[in-house]
């Protein structure tokens, strides 16, 4: 029947097309069938592309989207100018396709510190074009139709429609807030996995589970004990693991990041995700990696080999002398490792007090550059909109960011579909930020809260 | 809080499910000693893993080698540009994400793509990988196998319609061509137009050499035929167009409604595409767009510096013996080997043999290609096998290198 139809109007087209010649009405005409592929279907919507604009129109101080607005450490721009000015021209041709040999051997030498294992940089290490890339392959190279993969929530929100892209099933557990009982601020240590409830997640269908720590949204740094559980039943469900750990050390306190892979019986059946945007201060070069045994990591080369093959030479080459140096200076004060999240804590401290100070309640982070407020005492703020089917941190964000000019991003956006009303009281800033755009955001906060108790 | 969680574990009937699995389950696992490991790989990358490329620059790695294999230059890209990329780097702000936006996603299962052979590699197993079948049609030579020139090579109007049914949602077109260096004329654009209209075909133009085609050739947009527009998706390069190919910069243009599926499938593998890299490239682009009609246009000077090693590079194989295949377009040539006679029965890999052929050429003369049946599919690789491709986007001194082992090709065969 539909087959039918299609002809007629393919036959329909022919003709107009054909008496019409080059006229003006072709450039509204379109294909008579549908263009774009199933696998689409329910991954269009995209938060940021949604927040970024808002942000970009409306906002003064921009706590939204997580990236750094202060300046990368000098030693790595130095060294990008210098790959471009250098002798060797060839620095802007193609590469290794999986990673530029400086660049992988100075990550084998890195994390086989890290892991305590040897690594061989041209198979347990491969170069992407950002994290993201990286979590493109592993979705593509691990997940089939069918298979079940566990996203713990809230989650970083590319998990979900990557896992669907590659005709998998997300399988959704939360962490749950345990408020401390002395009425203290809560800590992402609070929120927590029930072991049941994540036991009974892991079916025979179960192919990975996606673990993010330090996580993003939440800051939370995943404990050895709680590690040890996700790998228990990893291991005995023959279950794979894609560790999303970009913000690796971005760690406060004096925790300490515990890597799974680094687990009994985890190396055999994890994939480790990093990031030189998030290490390195520049979210704009797109560089990451996956680190992993060679017999999971060669599938993840097929699929890059497929698509992307390359990612930018001179990016790479900066990001290996960036790493050359923190290799030398390993562990010592002078290394962008001690001194970033040093300075990040002051910032999280700063932002603690400020949002603690106006009312709303800041979960205190482990990690990460993210913060999450509860901002329940504010609701009486947001006009009621009817009709919308929009959680209501949505519509609160959106109208923070139009009428206060204070981007933050909606915490029910890190939940899937089913969830999203279960936490509508969050908001996720990030505190990355120039001392200036936190004295502004603070001034916001100050001036918001004085219009509350005056009126 | 404990029986709210409770609550929401039974949410959904599945999870309820999962449950009484579970346990049923983990009696069983807790018994078995040991578990089949079971990870491999994925089903849409099956017989993907092999790739021309990785092979190739491996063995053509050592320094000794010349390689005119793959496809960079080795000449310096304009000094402007890499100016432009300085400048940039040292703005902050331009370090970190940019824009979301800068593959066809509009391919499924069960749908045919055309593909013309020979084709640029990675065009098979992305169609595959996609879940959609590659439907092959051969260039063939007009003058039976006596070829001259990349224009000797073209499609039969009958064959190409032949391959179009109701089941085709694309065809892919690269023009200039890489391998053979075909720039298709406007008459033989029409032809693929007109099956694309009458069929209502998408058209997947991969057009990246598009300033690089010679004197008195023109390369034409398809998209700019009528009925082409609404039905073409045409993909440009910054590494080719600028010489700079470990930037990774590349762009889709097209109507609104298919770019839009575009960005989906990269907003949700990629999101952004570097910052510097991009400021740089579209100050270069303003310095050139201004001088569009000036000789200097680095995307006029670059063909015509290219030009004359093209001209080069096909006299120097001749005086070999060899019968190269003169571009209109591109950066690279074919050439015809078999009039060399080169006894490979001996090698025992089960590999065609072009590829033989550009292993002991390597090997013995310190001189690499890519051998062309990489470039076709299953049912043309005997068609193709006895050609070699060359890249001529090199230094002098590398085309120098390559002069020196090219004159003495007949001293050393046995």
């Amino acid at each position: 029947m539909l087959r039918r139809v299609g002809l007629s109007l393919r036959h329909f087209l022919l003709e107009r097309n054909s008496s019409a010649g080059h006229s003006s009405c072709s450039r509204e005409a379109k294909m008579s069938r549908p263009v774009q592929a199933r696998r689409l279907e329910g991954i269009d919507k995209n938060i940021w592309v949604e927040f970024v604009k808002l942000a970009a129109t409306y906002s003064k101080v921009n706590l939204g989207q997580g990236f750094p607005d202060f300046p990368p450490p000098d030693f790595l721009t130095e060294a990008f100018t210098r790959a471009l000015g250098g002798q060797n021209h060839m620095l802007h041709q193609y590469t290794r396709a999986f990673g530029h040999p400086p660049l992988v051997t100075v990550l084998a030498q890195f994390f086989k510190k890290l892991l305590g294992r040897d690594l061989d940089p041209m198979t347990n290490v491969m170069v992407t074009v950002g994290a993201y890339q990286a979590l493109f392959c592993c979705f593509q190279a691990l997940v089939d139709e069918g298979d079940e993969v566990i996203i713990i929530e809230p989650f970083f929100d590319c998990y979900e429609p990557m896992v669907r892209m590659a005709g998998g099933t997300p399988v959704f557990v939360p962490l749950r807030p345990n408020p401390p009982k002395d009425g203290k601020l809560m800590s992402s240590a609070d929120w927590q996995l029930d072991p049941a409830e994540l036991a009974s997640k892991f079916s025979e269908r179960t192919k990975a589970i996606v673990l993010n720590s330090p996580n993003n949204p939440l800051g939370k740094v995943f404990s050895r004990g709680e590690l040890g559980l996700i790998a228990e039943l990893c291991v005995k469900h023959d279950v794979l693991c894609i560790s999303d750990e970009v913000y690796e050390w971005l760690v406060y306190d004096g925790k300490q990041h515990i890597r799974i892979a680094s687990l009994q019986g985890m190396w055999d059946r994890t994939v480790t995700v990093g990031s030189a945007g998030k290490t390195f201060s520049v979210t704009g070069w797109k560089v990451g990696w996956v680190v992993g045994p060679d017999r999971l990591l060669q599938h993840l080369r097929t699929v890059h080999q497929n698509s992307v093959y390359h990612c930018a030479t001179i990016a790479q080459e900066a990001v290996a002398q960036g790493f050359q140096r923190e290799l030398r200076l390993y562990g010592k004060p002078e290394s962008y490792f001690v001194q970033l999240p040093k300075e990040l804590q002051q910032k999280r401290d700063w932002l603690v007090q400020s949002l603690d100070g106006v009312g709303m309640k800041p979960i205190i982070p482990e990690g990460t550059y993210f913060l999450v407020a509860d901002i329940s005492q504010f609701k009486s703020d947001v006009p009621d909109v009817p009709n919308s089917d929009e959680p209501y941190d949505y519509r609160f964000a959106k109208w923070m960011i139009k009428s206060k000019g204070l981007a933050a991003i909606p915490l029910s956006a890190f939940y899937s579909e089913a969830h999203k009303n279960n936490y509508t009281n969050f908001i996720r800033f990030c505190f990355a930020k120039e001392e200036a755009t936190l004295k502004a955001a603070n001034e916001i906060l100050q001036k918001w809260k004085q219009e509350k108790t005056s009126s | 809080m404990f029986l709210a969680s409770r609550n929401f574990c039974c949410h959904g009937i599945r999870t309820c499910q999962l449950r009484t699995d579970l346990l049923s389950r983990s009696i069983k696992h807790s018994t078995s000693a040991t578990m089949p490991f079971r990870h491999k790989n994925t089903r849409r990358i099956e017989g993907l893993d092999s790739n021309v490329w990785v092979e190739f620059t491996k063995v053509a790695a050592d320094p000794s080698i010349v390689n005119l294999g793959q496809g960079l230059p080795d000449i310096s890209p304009p000094s402007y540009v890499k100016e432009e990329l300085a400048k940039v780097a040292a703005v902050d702000r331009l370090n970190q994400y940019t824009r979301g936006f800068g593959h066809p996603s509009l391919v499924k299962e069960g749908d045919e793509v055309i593909i013309i052979e020979p084709f640029y590699d990675c065009y098979e197993p992305m169609v595959k990988m996609a879940g959609a079948k590659p439907v092959f049609i051969p260039l063939r030579c007009k003058n039976d196998g006596n070829s001259a020139s990349s224009a000797d090579w073209v499609l039969d109007p009958a064959e190409l319609a032949n391959k179009f049914n109701s089941k085709t949602k694309a065809i892919i077109l690269n023009t200039p061509h890489n391998p053979i260096g075909k720039v298709f004329t406007r008459e033989e654009l029409q032809v693929i137009a007109d099956l694309c209209i009458k069929h209502d075909t998408l058209c997947i133009s991969d057009e990246v050499y598009e300033w690089l085609v010679y004197k008195g050739k023109k390369h034409i947009k398809i998209a700019t035929l009528p009925g082409m527009w609404e039905r073409t998706v045409t993909i440009g390069s910054a590494g080719k167009t600028y010489s700079v190919t470990g930037w990774k910069l590349g762009w889709s243009i097209g109507p609104e409604y298919l770019i839009k599926h575009l960005q989906v499938v990269h907003q949700n593998t990629l999101y952004t595409c570097p910052t510097p890299l991009q400021e740089a490239l579209a100050q270069a682009f303003w310095i050139d767009y201004k001088r569009m009609d000036d000789p200097d246009c680095y995307f006029h000077s670059l063909s015509r510096e290219l030009e004359s090693k093209r001209d080069r590079m096909a006299q120097l194989l001749k005086e070999a013996g060899l019968k190269p295949v003169v571009p209109d377009g591109g950066y690279f040539m074919i050439v015809d080997v078999s009039m060399l006679n080169v006894d490979l029965s001996d090698v025992d890999e089960k590999q065609p043999y072009d590829y033989k052929f550009v292993k002991w050429m390597i090997a013995s003369k310190k001189l690499s290609a890519i051998p062309l049946s990489a470039f076709c599919g299953p049912e043309t690789k005997k068609q193709f096998e006895k050609y070699i491709r060359f890249c001529f986007i090199k230094k002098d001194s590398t085309l120098d290198a390559a002069e020196v082992i090219l004159k003495n090709w007949n001293k050393q065969t046995g």
